[in-house]
């Protein structure tokens, strides 16, 4: 069995984690997305301190993104706030696959609700891959200072690209704008392996545009639950095309 | 209530708490969901595709700065920059860094 890092103590192990986070690739990747989303929401025209707060608080790009373009652009608040959600069932599972890797039979629940709600795509990426190196005692401080520094560097960042969206000329200020849309798009097809992820994709920025073209309301769930949905049948239907005794 | 708190508000019941809700119930069910169950397929790929709309959204009906490079220009860098990643190694940065070039080049030579 492999030796596990262990620290002397719980603010070792948390200085750990935080330097694992400052020399991740996911460091640019953060800062990348959320210079674009500070850009985004100083165009809606939202404040910094509301920006910061959602960052702290929601700590999920689509939801923040989703979040910052409804409210801004004047969608009904239950139709943005059934899309948070819709777009939140993700953490779910991701919080109950990380929990086993940080629990002990010491470990009280209050102590999980931290890394709980730090949980998002980039510390659940990292936490599973380094959490199992580490000693069972250390994880839940060195997980808390891997996420607490991405939350600070994407908040950071949220306010660099805020004022750089405030400061620049338009043209620039249009390139700040677009890393939101450029970068959700390639990283969701990266991510997206699967034929039932892929055409949940495709159907998704179809039904996107077009029902908000023909103005229809709450277009945006129509577009995704509609999509996803056709996408689980679909795939769903090619999964078992053998079973015949059905 | 005071006028200037609404949007803070606004934050936490539909931008927190709709989101947070999700993290709680994985704290609280025990035992592991399959990540291969159903439903868990299912609301995947509703999440996949609301993001998709969202992007869809971005680009189509850009607002501020962004609405002021020509709809082609934006479509068109969407386009290069995706076909950028899947050409140069599925890097996620190249493909952002070809769409921006994308979109600086069109939106300096086609300005309205």
């Amino acid at each position: 069995m492999p030796v596990l890092k262990s620290y002397p103590s719980s603010s070792a192990a948390y200085l750990g984690g935080v330097r694992h986070a400052l020399t991740s690739v996911f460091f640019p990747v953060i800062a990348g997305t959320y210079i674009g989303i500070g850009a985004l929401a100083h165009d809606f025209g939202l404040s910094a301190l509301w920006l910061t707060l959602s960052t702290l608080f929601v700590w999920a790009g689509p939801a923040q993104v989703i979040l910052i373009s409804g409210i801004g652009a004047g969608a009904a608040l239950v139709e943005v706030a059934i899309a948070v959600t819709l777009s939140g069932i993700r953490l779910f599972p991701m919080v109950m696959a990380l929990l086993p890797l940080l629990r002990t039979r010491e470990t009280r629940t209050s102590d999980l609700i931290l890394p709980a709600h730090f949980t998002a795509v980039s510390m659940w990426i990292e936490s599973l891959r380094v959490l199992p190196g580490i000693a069972h005692e250390n994880r839940v401080a060195y997980c808390n200072g891997l996420s607490s520094t991405y939350t600070g560097i994407a908040a950071t960042f949220g306010l660099v690209g805020f004022y750089l969206a405030a400061g620049l000329p338009s043209l620039f200020a249009a390139a700040l704008l677009f890393i939101t849309p450029i970068s959700f798009l390639i990283s969701t097809a990266r991510s997206a392996v699967t034929m039932l992820d892929r055409l949940a994709l495709g159907l998704g920025l179809v039904g996107g545009a077009a029902f908000a073209a023909m103005q229809i309301e709450f277009d945006l769930l129509w577009a995704g639950v509609g999509g996803g949905t056709i996408a689980y049948l679909v795939s769903r239907i090619r999964r078992k095309p053998a079973r015949a005794d059905i | 209530m005071s006028a200037d708190l609404w949007p803070y508000v606004v934050l936490m019941l539909v931008g927190f708490l709709p989101n947070e809700a999700w993290r709680l119930v994985g704290l609280v069910l025990a035992r592991g969901l399959n990540e291969q169950s159903e439903i868990v397929l299912w609301s995947r790929a509703v999440a996949t595709a609301i993001l998709a709309g969202v992007v869809a959204k971005l680009v189509v009906f850009a607002s501020g700065s962004l609405a002021t490079i020509p709809l082609g220009v934006r479509i068109g860098a969407v386009v290069i920059g995706f076909a950028a990643f899947l050409l140069i190694r599925r890097s996620p940065l190249a493909g952002v860094l070809v769409g921006e070039a994308v979109l600086l080049a069109g939106g300096y030579f086609f300005a309205p």
